[in-house]
């Protein structure tokens, strides 16, 4: 058992939230909300973001624990891949009628 | 004089669905008081479901009741314009919220009753009863777990928590003893609702059983409380609980709302 | 996740100030219609503004919740009680999502808090005035509301990602708010004498405190220009505040109530209904804390807040019991 020693409150951590809206979808990022651990953070989004039947499934995560990409990156990591056109179909020609392809 | 023995029976489960009506009713309008002062913003939206939960039910049964008695009287009849001795929810139910502690051990306590009471109507020889209770079943399971996971955080939390929910039972636990006691209408429905009390008991004592383990407290005696809201005699919290809520209903007879 | 670096950007060569350079590329993004998310560089005034607004917006609503919620108790039908619980639901839901956006830029949730509860901060001036009777609840939903979600439109278009995308889950679900009050009000409108004499006293006592909720006159907001280059605020307060009066005034009509304002009347010329002076003493004395439910409403969350200062200790201290017999166990 804990013990009530401490003079300043401590804060209840963040944890962000992803909702599958339907089987067949991917779950999405729908926003944060504060719990003391994950099964709590499960029930509050369940409160939450899905008053109006807008999932099936939940996801939390620890807001904490999300490393995210640096923007000033931005141009070294996502930069390269643009003019990698040959990546695309539309970048192939075809004769006509060459079907199913 | 002698009454016709199709009349008893519609009487008798008339009050019952009126005693699970009132007692929904009762509870939520308990519930709403924490709406907007919750410890947390997360608990304040929380508590707002169970409160609409609560509230849903009492709705539908008190549409079913309306039936029973051949439509003369709405569900905004029922509730706003009969008075206490006519209300027949457990005493549990409109007791004070007092602190966060109390109000989460009274929750625990009753929704697991309500658990059990709706799982018991699953096989009730009445299909409307039936329906109800399949969609009450669902959003109960739900506030069990919600109150249950409270209690055991709270009781296994620090020792103000763990001492405010011990206080909470003290105060809330006696009233249980309704639940269970002695039901000439239960027992008269017998063939009807196929419900017995000491099967209920087993039940109920089952789920609470584990739970009290989680918070590690120990599960109080038995308690020898001598309540019976079920009957109309309430305690005197009820008067005003529903002076509140029927006031605008008393004050402008037949408005418009 | 999202801490913001809140470091200083290094001198160039020139000897210029970088962040000079990364505040005009910002300016210029921001009005070619890009949007900022939390990661971005953004100039500290942007950041603060935002913080102000969104946190004001957030305080807003959960102390919103406490006039209307005064009424669930007493709601005349279960259906109206039902109807009720849900919006001031949906009230601190919105809260949460608004605090929850204004986290992304670094700061917490409790230091916000702890500053509408030290009088530090600011909230919309409405929710300093009582509500007295049941109409008031068909008042809130049909003008507050109403004026709310005018003001809150716009900022589905905001330049910041999260607030932009907190007021569009908002918004869709707000859209019931209103309809609700309208229709209450018409209901009691349809009743005796003493109900239609109910929803006029309620809306003489709500109209022109809804009117000041736009904020004061655009020759007199200090933030206006600013938050416009931001793409913070789009409209201007008195766009909004005509465009509320244009379309309530038609509404009450259909409702069969008068406005207490006898300058109303129909502008041909400029297409838009005109109005009388407000009473900007009133606003300010309001904002300044000094309105007739200022002090309840702080001291109701305040109470509120301490009073769950044992709860929040023992969930953190249950989670950590949880851990150590995980570890050990």
């Amino acid at each position: 058992m804990g013990n009530d020693s401490s003079n300043k409150e401590v804060e209840i951590p963040l944890y962000e939230v992803f909702i599958r809206s339907a089987n067949g979808l991917e779950h999405r990022h729908v926003g944060s909300l504060h719990a003391a651990d994950a099964e709590m953070a499960i029930m509050n989004a369940r409160d939450v973001y899905v008053r109006r039947n807008e999932g099936v499934s939940i996801w939390v995560v620890p807001s904490a624990c999300i490393t995210a990409s640096d923007p000033s990156s931005k141009e070294m990591l996502f930069g390269p891949s643009r003019d990698k056109i040959y990546r695309h179909p539309t970048f192939y020609n075809l004769p006509e009628g060459v079907r199913n392809i | 004089m002698t009454i016709a023995r199709e009349e008893t029976y519609d009487a008798h489960l008339l009050s019952f669905v009126l005693r699970l009506a009132d007692s929904a009713l009762i509870a939520s309008q308990r519930m709403a008081e924490w709406c907007g002062v919750a410890p947390m913003l997360e608990e304040d939206i929380a508590l707002s479901n169970v409160a609409l939960d609560l509230l849903g039910q009492s709705r539908h049964l008190f549409t079913y009741a309306s039936d029973l008695e051949g439509g003369s009287r709405s569900e905004d009849d029922f509730a706003f314009l009969r008075d206490p001795h006519e209300y027949l929810n457990y005493i549990i139910a409109e007791l004070p919220n007092g602190d966060f502690a109390q109000s989460c051990t009274k929750s625990f306590l009753f929704s697991s009753f309500a658990k059990t009471v709706w799982s018991s109507l699953l096989d009730a020889n009445d299909s409307r009863l039936r329906d109800i209770a399949a969609k009450s079943l669902k959003e109960t399971n739900y506030h069990v777990e919600h109150f249950s996971s409270w209690f055991i955080r709270l009781g296994d939390g620090t020792d103000t928590s763990r001492q405010k929910i011990l206080e909470g039972l003290d105060y809330v636990w006696p009233y249980t003893n309704e639940f269970f006691d002695d039901d000439s209408i239960l027992i008269s429905l017998e063939g009807v609702l196929k419900m017995k009390t000491n099967t209920l008991w087993t039940k109920w004592i089952e789920g609470v059983t584990n739970v009290f383990a989680s918070a590690r407290i120990d599960l109080p005696s038995t308690p020898d409380f001598i309540c019976s809201g079920k009957y109309g005699i309430h305690s005197e919290h009820l008067g005003h609980i529903l002076a509140e809520m029927q006031y605008l209903q008393r004050a402008y007879p037949g408005g418009r709302w | 996740m999202y801490n913001q670096s809140l470091d200083k950007g290094p001198l160039k060569d020139d000897g210029r100030d970088q962040d000079e350079d990364r505040r005009i590329e910002f300016e210029h993004n921001v009005l070619a219609g890009y949007t900022v998310e939390p990661k971005d560089w953004m100039p500290e005034g942007y950041r603060k503004t935002l913080i102000r607004q969104m946190s004001q917006h957030a305080h807003s609503e959960v102390i919103g919740m406490l006039p209307e919620g005064d009424w669930i108790l007493r709601a005349p039908t279960l259906k109206r009680k039902a109807i009720l619980l849900a919006k001031v639901q949906d009230e601190g839901g919105h809260g949460l999502y608004l605090y929850s956006a204004t986290e992304t830029l670094g700061v917490s949730r409790d230091l916000l808090y702890e500053d509408l509860l030290h009088g530090r901060a600011k909230y919309s001036s409405i929710f300093n005035y009582p509500t007295l009777s049941w109409a008031d609840v068909g008042v809130i939903g049909w003008l507050v509301d109403g004026a709310a979600i005018m003001n809150q439109i716009p900022l589905t278009q905001c330049s910041y990602g999260p607030y932009a995308r907190a007021m569009v889950r908002i918004c869709k679900e707000e859209s019931f708010h209103q309809r609700q009050g309208f229709e209450l009000l018409n209901e009691m409108m349809n009743g005796s004498e003493k109900q239609k004499e109910m929803v006029q006293n309620s809306v003489n006592r709500w109209w022109w405190p809804t009117v000041m909720m736009f904020g004061p006159e655009d020759k007199d907001s200090v933030h206006s220009k600013e938050s416009r280059t931001w793409g913070i605020k789009r409209v201007t307060n008195d766009e909004l505040r005509q465009n509320f009066i244009d379309v309530t005034v038609p509404q009450a009509e259909i409702l069969g109530v008068d406005l207490p304002d006898p300058d109303i009347r129909w502008n041909e010329e400029r297409g838009h209904y005109d109005f009388g002076e407000v009473d900007w003493t009133e606003f300010w004395r309001v904002v300044s804390g000094h309105g007739p439910c200022n002090r309840d409403r702080i001291e109701a969350k305040r109470k509120a807040w301490e009073e769950g200062v044992w709860v929040r200790e023992a969930i953190m201290a249950h989670a950590l019991n949880e851990k150590v017999v995980d570890r050990h166990g």
